[in-house]
């Protein structure tokens, strides 16, 4: 029986680890902003980094 | 847009909207392309991006665009080359990376966020660009050595997202988020109460036999640990507010929680310790769990709109001031006495200042709401506050910006209260009463066990304690006034924290202030009906009229102008004036009559029924004024000037005069009166010639004969008024622009549902005695429970998530069903 204790053990540790998972994500702004992820990722290209991409390409996807 | 439109142009006009912004295009219309547009700011827009490989902005959203019509933004930004403002405003600067957060109130849908993250392919220098949609903050990454600020401010207004930069900007950088906090607390108190839920199934369906001594105390201890972050992090907010409560002799509802969560966490303990039961470790943590999730709903607030906003908002950064001929960006709050300033056109005035230009067109609609500009005069004194219209002008600074006629305002003491612990909302009310009781009823039991059973009576004694937690009480009013505020914005009325709805159905008398808010701030059309006048007749109206300092036969000049009319002065003889009449006199010998039905007298012509107008309509009569025009005896026709009042406003004043006493505080003269005598009842008190503090004394008088007062006005010279009243509301045309600090802002489209909302109000109160009435069920099972001695840790996991999720479902379902009934959604 006492293999449930270990397994209880690990069912809290992994649940821990989603707390804190869930914790760096309010910390780091997560949930401060509920609408534009949602809006942004339907948009055709990338999040912009330095290079100028295809713009010419979304433009005939549409 | 003023433009006198003759009868037969008057008639079915097809709608064309503006391909960019969707407003409603004039028939003088901007065509490009084969799109249309309704103004050239627009079409420049379009240009822009459709050269740029932007036009994807318009698939995602129809007529996504901001009309940059009457956006004046030449030389305004010029003091952002300024080093020292600069760094204000920049987040972070180092060589050529430069980070930048604007606030962007015309952020509204999704085209928004695809553009504004699309900076980059519209300037070189621009790295990176994200959107926060519910702050309506744009952060940009940019190159200082290839865009400098000042470029960059104006390529987001030349495309429509003028950035709102003021004083106020280094306030909101270190406005932090609260909330996020409050939603790890949350997250925490889930996680535990989801362990502690799943540690305690074996207990739940009896399995007491767990043979191994070992696990079941092992489950048991784990319960405590799992148990502690809930007491000594979840809970921390209660303990305090109940602390400092009692500091000051005073119960809140947060002293009844904190009395349950102490009681429930040490029994628990004890019974762990002694071995006497499993403890309450699981009620404990749902009940913090329900409690956060309550507080949560309540703290929702509109993060996009500033309730907070005083004249330093508003005022500029910087100004140009004039040192030996040079010009200089400096901080406004660096002005002095005697100071020469330049200020140009479509800024704002910072400081009361003499006029050193030989004149200047001054423009107060941010502070009257009056948007007609007034003409001052070389050494005239001007006052803070205005925005300048036309030619750059010099002033000479009279007063520091802080001790200018406006800005002194805020020296008032009703602007330093602390506004908390003034109000007694309704659940403080009760929770004292609560406390007491349940105080008492465990002493009771306490006593009277002891005769019965020793051992029993300290169990039903901490059982009372324990199941008499206000979890579900304290859940009802956020969950109701939650709602409410929901169903209150979308209906354009943006409330400001949950207590002003409760502080709505305390409201005893409503005073308006009236230019802005009871009337509209544009100058409204002016359409001619009758006969249509002929080139040549228009221009003796033109002369006849230019003749008149009376305000309708200005506004009628106006009209004229704006469409084009020359200003030709004409040969008029025979002038007269008849006092509240009208005008007439001869041009070219014709004799000509301008002025009121009476005026007429004995013309022949058109009647007063041939001018589709219902006389007999109080509103119609309200909104319009007619002014007839008569040429050698025959009436033509007659201008229909629009006075400015709201739609619909004599039926709201009515329904509101029923209940409530009224006032009108106005900050011009009497000249209006009489029109509004018509729709006010005879017991309003209308105060004219009213200034700022005269404003705000009136308030506190009127709380000193014990009224509860309501405010609604838009300028900042109102700021006062709405400050000291009990509920402020900010009517405002357009609600990202700018509103003085309030309680609420509301659309003034929806000012006439007034009556409605403040019904509402009085509804949602009701709901939440019926929720308390629901949770006082609960109570008084659980107390049965518990005094009995029957109050086993399964009874309260059962009793105390099943009361807090009634209440919720309760309130919500009740708020938005007669939110449905009253129409409001």
């Amino acid at each position: 029986m006492s293999v449930i204790i270990l397994l209880i053990i690990f069912s809290v540790i992994v649940a821990t680890a989603f707390l804190v998972a869930f914790i760096w994500a309010v910390r780091s702004g997560q949930f401060d902003d509920t609408k534009s992820p949602s809006v942004r990722m339907l948009f055709d290209e990338d999040i912009p980094k330095n290079d100028e991409g295809s713009n010419k390409e979304s433009k005939d996807d549409r | 847009m003023d433009r006198i439109k003759s009868e037969e142009k008057k008639q079915v006009r097809k709608e064309i909207i503006c391909f960019h912004c969707g407003d409603v295009c004039r028939e003088d219309h901007v065509v490009f392309e084969e799109k249309d547009f309704c103004c050239n700011g627009c079409r420049t827009v379009y240009e822009i991006l459709k050269d740029n490989d932007l036009c994807n902005y318009y698939d995602l959203q129809n007529t996504p665009g901001i009309t940059l019509k009457s956006r004046d933004y030449d030389e305004k930004y010029n003091y952002l080359d300024n080093k020292e403002i600069q760094e204000q405003i920049l987040d972070f600067k180092d060589g050529n990376t430069a980070k930048v957060n604007f606030y962007i109130p015309v952020i509204h849908c999704s085209s928004c966020i695809w553009l504004l993250e699309n900076l980059y392919k519209l300037k070189e220098g621009v790295r990176y660009s994200r959107v926060n949609f519910t702050k309506k903050e744009v952060y940009i990454d940019f190159n200082p050595n290839e865009i400098s600020l000042k470029e960059l401010v104006m390529t987001l207004t030349t495309i429509g997202y003028e950035p709102y930069i003021s004083l106020e900007q280094e306030v909101r950088k270190s406005r932090k988020s609260i909330n996020r906090s409050l939603i790890i607390k949350i997250g925490v108190a889930g996680f535990s109460f989801g362990n502690i839920m799943l540690l305690s199934f074996p207990e739940y369906f009896g399995f007491e036999g767990i043979d191994d001594i070992l696990i079941q105390r092992f489950i048991i201890w784990l319960n405590v640990l799992l148990s502690l972050p809930v007491v000594f992090y979840c809970s921390t907010d209660y303990f305090k507010s109940a602390f400092s409560g009692l500091k000051q002799n005073y119960i809140n509802i947060d002293v009844p929680i904190s009395l349950g969560i102490l009681s429930l966490f040490l029994v628990s303990v004890i019974h762990v310790i002694f071995s006497l039961g499993p403890g309450y470790f699981d009620s404990l943590s749902g009940l913090l769990f329900f409690l956060l999730i309550g507080r949560w709903v309540q703290s929702k607030t509109y993060e996009g709109l500033s309730f907070e906003r005083d004249y330093k908002s508003y005022f500029p950064l910087a100004v140009t001031r004039l040192v030996d001929g040079t010009e200089d960006a400096v901080p406004v709050n660096s002005l002095k006495k005697s100071d020469i300033i330049r200020v140009r056109n479509g800024e704002i005035i910072p400081a009361d200042s003499i006029l050193i230009s030989d004149q200047a067109s001054i423009d107060y609609s941010f502070v009257t709401g009056e948007s007609e500009a007034v003409q001052k005069e070389k050494n005239d004194l001007v006052y803070a506050g205005g925005r300048q219209v036309g030619a750059s002008i010099l002033l000479r600074v009279q007063k520091p910006v802080s001790q200018s006629y406006l800005t002194q305002l805020w020296n008032n003491e009703a602007f330093k209260k602390e506004e908390t612990g003034e109000f007694e909302t309704l659940v403080n009310r009760i929770s004292k009463y609560f406390t007491f009781s349940v105080l008492a009823i465990s002493l009771a039991g306490l006593l009277i066990w002891l005769t019965i059973d020793m051992d029993r009576a300290w169990f039903v004694f901490t059982a009372v304690l324990i199941i008499a937690c206000p979890c579900a009480l304290s859940l009802s009013s956020p969950f109701t006034l939650g709602n409410a505020m929901n169903v209150f914005g979308r209906n354009h009325l943006y409330i400001k924290n949950t207590h002003v709805i409760e502080k709505l159905t305390h409201i005893t008398h409503i005073v308006f202030d009236k230019t802005g808010t009871l009337t509209e701030s544009y100058s409204g059309n002016i359409f001619y009906e009758g006969i249509p006048l002929t080139e040549e007749e228009n221009t003796w109206m033109v002369g006849l009229v230019s003749n008149s300092t009376h305000p309708l036969s200005r506004r009628i000049l106006k009209n004229y102008s704006s469409a084009g009319a020359d200003h030709v002065v004409m040969d008029i003889t025979n002038y007269q004036e008849f006092k509240g009449k009208g005008i007439s006199g001869a041009v070219d010998g014709h004799l000509i009559k301008i002025g009121s039905m009476q005026l007429m007298n004995g013309d022949g012509g058109l009647t007063n029924q041939d001018v589709p107008l219902k006389d007999d309509d109080i509103d119609e009569d309200l909104r319009f004024t007619k002014v007839f025009v008569s040429i050698d005896g025959k009436i033509k026709g007659c201008y229909r000037i629009n006075n400015l009042y709201r739609k619909d406003l004599s039926q709201l004043i009515r329904t509101l005069g029923e209940k409530y006493r009224l006032s009108i505080l106005s900050g011009d003269h009497e000249g209006e009166r009489e029109s509004l005598q018509k729709i006010f009842p005879d017991h309003t008190s209308m105060l004219f010639n009213q200034k700022p503090e005269d404003k705000l004394d009136y308030i506190s008088n009127l709380h000193q004969v014990g009224d509860d007062v309501l405010m609604l006005g838009d300028g900042l010279n109102d700021a006062g008024a709405l400050m000291q009243s009990n509920v402020g509301i900010a009517v405002t045309e357009d609600i990202t622009s700018f509103t003085p600090a309030s309680d609420a802002i509301l659309d003034a489209s929806r000012l006439t549902d007034l009556d409605r909302f403040l019904r509402f109000s009085h509804i949602s109160k009701k709901i939440i005695y019926i929720s308390f009435a629901i949770s006082f069920l609960y109570n008084i099972i659980g107390m049965s429970f518990a005094v009995f001695g029957k109050l086993t840790p399964i009874v309260a996991a059962i009793l105390m998530p099943a009361s807090s999720i009634s209440v919720v479902f309760f309130a919500t379902f009740a708020v938005n069903t007669m939110a449905k009934i009253r129409k409001l959604i």
